[in-house]
Formats: C-alpha cells, structure tokens, sequence
C-alpha cells in the first residue's frame, strides 16, 4: 500500500524524459528494494541500522556520483554490496534522485 | 412486513447480543499464554497476537513505531510481551488483555533487546546513540544508562547481540569497536562492566548456547567467531573458526546473516557462514570445524528445532523465497521448501512439532508440521517479519 502510494507520487514527478526507460511497475519494483532491502541495514524510514542514515540532510554532501558508485558497486571494508548485479547505470542515478529528494519516506 | 420482521429480528439480535456480553464478561473464561506469540507486521507497525493451538491470530495491536527489524522477548510469567522497535520504541505488550500496556521512545535507533535473569529489567541494545538502557520491567523505568564508549574522543559504537546470561549478567558487542563487554546487574542501578577488547572486527551478531554458558560473536570484517566462555571470563576470548572463508572470496551480502542456532544432537553449532552458499558445523568439544553444508544461498537464520533433530534454515536476497532443512544425524539437506517471497523469519512451537515462517512480500505466514513438511495454515498477515512465542520467556538468550 504504502510502496503503490509512494510509487504513485513519484511516477507525478519523475516523468521526465531522463528516466524514461524506469517503467512505472519498475519503478514500483526499486521503491520496494529501497523500503525493504536497503532498509534492512539503513531502516525502512532510512533513518539508519547497521548502515548510515539515507536521509536527504544525511546526503546533502554527498555528490551523486559518489552515492551512484557506491550503490553500484559497493563500500570496501564495510557491509554495503555491490547493486550492479540488479540495478542499470540510470536507474541507480534514478535512485540517487529519489533519496536526495527524500521521495523514499515511507511515512 | 418485510420491514418489520427485519426490525424484531435486529432488535431479537440486540437482546441476545447483550445477553451475551453479560455473560462473557461475568465470567470471562481463564487462559493461559503458553501458546501465545507475536508475528510482526513490520511496514504497518502493528503486531499480530497469534496462539498456536488452533494457529488463529487472536488480535492485532497497533501504533508501535517503525518495526523493521523488530524483535520480541516476554516476561517470566508470559503474560507480557517487550518489543524493540527500530526507531528506539520499547514496548509492553499484555497478551491477555491484547493492549499496549506503555510504549517509549528511548533512544534514537535499536537493534534488540533482551530480558534478565531474574525477569525485573529489560535491557535495549541501541545504535544511536550508541550503547545499552536497561529499564524496570515492570513500570518501564530508565534503571541503567550504558553508553558504548570507546576511543578517545568519545565515540559511541553501535551495540549488537545483546544477550542475558546467568548470575543477571547481559552480554553484548561492540560493532564500531571491536570488543565484546559483559555486564553484572547484580546491583541493578550500579552495573559492574567487563570489557573485552580487540574481539575481532565488526561483530555483526552474537548467541549464547542454551546452557548460558558460552557467547559467541560472528564477526563481519574477519572470517572467524569470537567466543567467551562465560564459566572462566579470565580465560579471555578465544578466536574460533579463524580463516574459515580460507581465502575464498566473500560474496556480496545482501543482508546480514543472524546468529540464533545451536544444534545440542552431538554438541554441533551450526552457523551460517558469511559471504558463503554455506552453513557451518562447529563441534563443541574442541571448537574445531566439524563439517560445512552447501546450501542454497547465503543463509540468514540457521534454527535448530528444540530437540535439535533438524535445523532450519532461510537465505538472503535474491535468494530468499526458499528454506532448506538439514537432518543433524546425517548432515543432509532432506528437505527445501519455498513458503513464499522474500521469507524473513521461522520459530518453532514450544516441542517443535510445528514451525511458523514468514514471507514478506507474500503477505503471509505458513505454518508446517516439522515431521511430514505438510503445509497446516496459511495466515494472511502485512509484511510480517518476525515471530516469536511466548516459550521463549524461559529460555537463556531469547
């Protein structure tokens, strides 16, 4: 429920041509990794777990690229894996987008 | 006419829905709460009271936080359930009466918790900040504040695997820091700390053998385990299983393996090894590695059933719609079930004859007879996550 209701705000204003390829059931897909598999270490609400807090105040520093590289492939020396084996280029920048804008809140 | 004999009949009903009520809450029907457990619904943040009996849920309690990754431990008489919210919340569940009896907030984000000896505090086992609160079981009351300290300049590590322990001690580990520190609540207000340092690299989770008497930490950043043997604290800890990856190398961990399984059929532990399609055999005598299975995937709950003729085992993603058994006498996998999507949790009736799993994205959580591997129930739940029965109230380390 709360993923579609999510889900729906995002695919109002992520229709940009950029991410054009994210279906809207794919991206139904990616709020449920986040929500439930990135949120097993960083907390459903992302407020943090065993991982850091994924929260846009928590990000502002990061660049999207950094945070695109390590969704992707990983933090050595920490328990963060690599995401490439399930994820594209685009929609880990899509992901990227998403939690600096703190779209993922499931509250 | 028609009108009027729906009128007599919802008035017929009126009557005998308040002859009822009368009757019910006159002499309301005693029962106990040996067979009564908790399922987590962990995205709605609700709880299902469920017996195990009939397999019914009975009720289900709402308004306790964020519960992912929640956990659940009970009071001595099993009246009372305590949940450990992530989001910090502690709180007091009465089975009976199906109500939150209070709930706090007492720190910014948790992991687990556990409940002592003696059944009078509730320790919490938090990540921010960093450290152990220990609170009055009863009225909930903050009894002890131990902060995580290490370092020099004040760091607060993250607090894993935190355990009771017998002579109402609680043992727990360090993430960030790397040590493993054992606390004597003898003296509720003034607890006297044992710290073990250098225990290894980012403990991720710990268990205590069902005797209370050893403590054995997985650690994420080294391929081994950390053991204490709480019988001779001066013995130090003792590095187990040291290389047991033997160079391999780890494959990524899509989620953290728990450690919660003890085999006692021919003193084996089995564990689950990290970054492998492995689960390990420890043989307690020497502490030497016994066997090692393959299994399906990375496994992440490895349980033995309580008489400890079979354990159980679940798998991380992407793997994790599927749960293996493994015969201890033999060492084989006789058994692969897939309950569901993204199976999360399993525990065992008091004697075993049934286990409960969950299967998140499923929406469901099937019970099946531990002998025949027959399906008996599927229960329709919201993204349940943990489950846990009230037997645990008497046993060490749950």
């Amino acid at each position: 429920m709360m993923a579609r209701g999510a889900a729906t705000i995002l695919l109002v204003l992520i229709s940009t041509a950029v991410y054009a390829d994210i279906t809207p059931s794919r991206q139904r897909e990616l709020v449920h990794l986040v929500q439930h598999n990135c949120g097993s270490c960083h907390g459903l609400t992302l407020q943090g777990g065993l991982g850091p807090p994924l929260t846009p105040t928590a990000l502002v520093k990061k660049s999207p690229a950094t945070l695109r590289t390590v969704i992707l492939d990983g933090l050595l020396g920490t328990p963060m894996p690599p995401w490439r084996p399930f994820l594209s280029e685009t929609e880990a920048t899509w992901l990227v987008d998403m939690l600096k804008q703190g779209k993922f809140d499931a509250n | 006419m028609l009108t009027k004999y729906y009128f007599q009949n919802f008035r017929w009903r009126l009557v005998l829905g308040f002859v009822a009520t009368l009757i019910v809450s006159s002499c309301v029907t005693p029962r106990g709460t040996g067979d009564l457990g908790i399922v987590v619904e962990r995205a709605a943040g609700r709880i299902v009271v469920v017996e195990t009996t009939g397999r019914t849920p009975v009720a289900r309690i709402a308004g306790i936080g964020d519960l992912s990754h929640a956990s659940v431990v009970y009071s001595r008489d099993q009246r009372y359930a305590y949940v450990f919210g992530r989001d910090g919340g502690l709180s007091k569940i009465d089975l009976l009466k199906k109500r939150l009896v209070k709930r706090l907030v007492q720190a910014g984000n948790s992991i687990g918790g556990a409940i002592s000896q003696d059944g009078r505090l509730v320790a919490v086992s938090n990540y921010k900040p960093g450290g152990v609160r220990i609170f009055d079981a009863h009225s909930l009351e903050l009894v002890a504040d131990i902060p995580a300290n290490y370092g020099t300049n004040g760091q607060q590590s993250k607090v894993v695997g935190l355990v009771d322990a017998p002579n109402q001690r609680f043992v727990f580990a360090l993430y960030d820091a790397n040590e493993i520190w054992v606390a004597d609540m003898s003296e509720p207000r003034r607890p006297a700390i044992r710290k073990f340092k250098n225990t290894g690299k980012q403990p991720y989770d710990a268990l205590i053998t069902p005797d209370g008497r050893y403590y054995i930490a997985g650690l994420f950043g080294e391929d081994g385990l950390a053991l204490v043997d709480l019988w001779n604290l001066d013995a130090g800890v003792k590095r187990i299983l040291d290389g047991y990856g033997r160079g391999q190398r780890k494959l990524p961990v899509y989620k953290m393996p728990h450690l919660e399984g003890w085999a006692a059929a021919d003193d084996l532990l089995f564990i689950p090894a990290v970054g492998q399609h492995q689960v390990l055999v420890i043989d307690k005598h020497d502490w030497n590695e016994f066997a090692r299975i393959p299994v399906h995937g990375q496994p992440v709950f490895v349980m033995a059933r309580p008489d400890g003729r079979q354990v159980w085992v679940n798998f991380a993603y992407p793997r994790n719609d599927t749960v293996q058994v493994i015969d201890v006498a033999t060492r084989e996998i006789i058994k692969t079930l897939t309950p569901g999507k993204a199976v999360l949790h399993m525990e065992f009736t008091p004697r075993g004859e049934q286990v409960w799993i969950s299967a998140r994205d499923s929406d469901r959580v099937n019970v099946y007879d531990t002998n025949t591997f027959a399906m008996l129930s599927s229960l329709p739940a919201d993204k349940p996550s943990g489950i846990f029965f009230s037997a645990r109230a008497h046993k060490i380390g749950l």
